[in-house]
């Protein structure tokens, strides 16, 4: 059952970001395009009731099921390492259209091809780890 | 209407931005946090890199729920796919397929362009140097980041994160780079 839960919120997740179209490398392009309001819709939308619920949970100290308070943890502060890791993010998700999420849920609706892809990203992560102390954070 | 057909086309933004934010709350009511990214630091260090690099020496079993969620993402893409469809042409904007046209991607009506999502392009040298190159930037760019679209744009955003805002900036500055300077050059 454990286990189970998380199978099953990772099918809803699969399916919610299928069926927004979310993981479709023509949305990502038109997103950055500015060409639709759908992909910045979904973002946005998302975050507004992110922002609502979150402050929820601060406010009454809302518990999880194993009955701990729930912490959202907190970011790292550097902001040249946002910065710079999140301008080579955005470089790779314009190219292959995919953030690490839809690039499995993308291989689950069928195109494997992906699965480069992916090895490509754990490869980059691998490096990451690697030079990590020689970047600037 | 009915609840079938809305089912089955595809969904609306803010139908599917409610149920991101319900994915988040589910995991935060479980005890986890939503970060997809962290994924592929699990798998380097399940392969064993935490024995050369202390990047990747930590208690990865731990994070074995997000494998799991993971491997249900995949499950959920198959489903949604295969029975959760109405097969339609995606309803991509005229104007983002006429400048796709212009820097020499077709629009085929699917998900993704087979021109690039297929194995001939794959097993082209071109091709699989550029599915490899952008897999590559998105994970080393994520970790750098210390995290992805679910780690920073939603959660980090939902809570107010500074350096959440700042990485979300980033990402629009490389995709617009990539969108506008490098992509018309690859293709």
């Amino acid at each position: 059952m454990k286990a189970l839960k998380f199978i099953f919120t990772g099918i809803l997740f699969g399916i919610i970001m299928t069926k927004s179209e979310a993981i479709s490398w023509y949305r990502i392009q038109e997103m950055f395009r500015f060409q639709s309001f759908h992909m910045f819709g979904i973002i946005g939308t998302a975050v507004a009731i992110g922002i609502i619920g979150v402050s929820l949970i601060k406010k009454y100290k809302l518990k999880d099921i194993e009955g701990q308070f729930i912490v959202i943890p907190t970011k790292d502060k550097g902001w040249k390492r946002a910065l710079l890791g999140g301008i080579i993010f955005g470089l790779g998700w314009a190219l292959t259209g995919a953030c690490p999420g839809p690039m499995f849920i993308n291989v689950g609706a069928g195109y494997l091809v992906m699965l480069l892809v992916i090895f490509g990203a754990v490869l980059g992560t691998y490096i990451y780890g690697i030079l990590k102390d020689k970047l600037p954070h | 209407m009915t609840i079938i057909e809305f089912l089955l086309a595809p969904w609306p933004w803010y139908f599917s931005g409610f149920l991101i934010a319900c994915i988040m709350f589910i995991l935060f009511f479980f005890g986890r946090t939503f970060g997809f990214s962290s994924n592929f630091r699990t798998i380097c260090a399940a392969c064993g890199a935490g024995k050369k690099t202390t990047f990747f020496d930590f208690e990865w079993k731990e994070q074995r729920w997000n494998l799991l969620f993971l491997v249900g993402s995949v499950i959920g893409g198959f489903l949604a796919s295969h029975f959760l469809s109405d097969h339609a042409a995606l309803r991509l904007s005229a104007s983002t397929i006429a400048q796709l046209k212009e820097v020499g991607i077709a629009f085929d009506g699917g998900l993704n362009p087979a021109q690039i999502f297929s194995f001939d392009f794959m097993f082209s040298i071109r091709g699989f140097l550029i599915l490899l190159l952008g897999g590559f930037l998105v994970g080393f760019g994520s970790r750098y980041a210390g995290g992805c679209t679910s780690g920073h744009a939603i959660t980090g955003l939902s809570s107010l994160q500074t350096p959440s805002l700042i990485a979300v900036i980033g990402f629009f500055i490389g995709g617009l780079v990539m969108t506008f300077l490098i992509l018309p050059i690859l293709f």
